[in-house]
């Protein structure tokens, strides 16, 4: 039999700040972590004192190598598990995470002639780490990030992408509430935004959609109906638990 | 119901498996489509993780992890190619 305690390392909370009011970046410090790549992801477990457990997946902003893990989690009102990452877990504490996990959902500098990142929501994660990754390994491929968020207030990393902009453009879409003098209307993303901002078929980009699940299916399906092959959008969804 | 990338399979299988089960190509037992199960639907967690096949619905493999073990069911593959890890090495983005 497997031991169920295959594959996990302790990580202590070794680093947090807010990223918005319901929001909150934790660095984990996890002793023999073997550095990750961008986009992959991290299962976290928990274990409560009656020796329930419970355990949830968490793309990683950072990438490199080091044994330091940085998650960005979103609270979720009826989250059992979010919550506490994001109002109660206290510097020193200790959870116990298993990865680096998935090779699909990866951007390594070198595969793509052109990347288009298009995040929904906190989405943003995974893609940042691409966005690190690209500015780490000093990569002249063109990389740009169409990101949709319901306000201004909501954006993780709002500072660290605008220091990008000279290399990896950020579009910001609002979906409810545009900033005061905003050029455009609050909105979803429509298959005319996902034309006008994001690169264009013939340049044959790689694309990485990360968000909710609804958003992802949106805009995976208008990407290929703009005439991207199937092939050349990954997708990663999330759900909410 | 909402549902998942094969992605999040990642997890699980790494207690199962030495290959990446989500760069590992596969095919339907239903519909021969062949794709990386980390183009598989997913559902279900945290009781566990159904794959279900992105062209057809039909139930590719069944994974549970319980304290006691781990259950993993391929009922829906007809095979795996383990190993060339053609998506890890850098996927051809054209057909």
């Amino acid at each position: 039999m497997i031991p169920a305690s295959f594959g996990w390392r302790s990580g202590t909370l070794s680093g947090a700040r807010r990223l918005t009011p319901s929001a909150r970046s934790l660095t984990f410090r996890v002793p023999g972590w073997p550095g990750n790549e961008a986009g992959q992801h991290v299962d976290v477990r928990l274990t409560a004192p009656d020796g329930y457990r419970a355990v949830r997946s968490y793309s990683m902003a950072s990438v490199g190598d080091g044994d330091e893990v940085e998650l960005a989690v979103a609270r979720l009102p009826d989250g059992e598990v979010s919550p506490f990452l994001v109002d109660e877990l206290e510097l020193g504490d200790r959870v116990e995470l298993r990865g680096p996990l998935g090779g699909f959902f990866v951007w390594r500098s070198g595969q793509a002639q052109c990347t288009q990142l298009i995040a929904g929501g906190s989405g943003v994660v995974p893609l940042v780490a691409m966005v690190r990754a690209h500015a780490a390994a000093d990569d002249r491929a063109p990389m740009q990030l169409l990101y949709s968020l319901r306000t201004p207030a909501d954006a993780f990393y709002a500072d660290e992408l605008g220091g990008f902009t000279a290399t990896v453009p950020t579009t910001w879409h609002y979906t409810r509430t545009p900033p005061p003098g905003g050029d455009r209307p609050a909105g979803r993303l429509t298959e005319h935004d996902l034309r006008e901002q994001t690169l264009p078929v013939e340049n044959e980009p790689l694309i990485y959609v990360c968000g909710p699940t609804g958003f992802v299916e949106a805009v995976s399906h208008q990407l290929v109906s703009l005439g991207h092959a199937a092939a050349s959008v990954r997708t990663e969804r999330f759900g909410g638990v | 119901m909402p549902y998942l990338d094969g992605n999040v399979l990642a997890g699980a299988a790494s207690d199962l498996f030495a290959f990446d089960l989500t760069t590992t190509e596969a095919q339907c037992a239903s519909c021969y489509d062949i794709a990386p199960l980390g183009r598989s639907l997913v559902f279900g967690p945290p009781m566990g993780f159904v794959a279900r096949c992105r062209s057809c619905d039909s139930v590719l493999i069944v994974v549970v992890e319980r304290p006691e073990g781990h259950a993993f069911d391929a009922r829906g593959l007809r095979w795996m190619r383990i190993g060339n890890d053609a998506h890890a090495a850098g996927e051809k983005i054209r057909p």
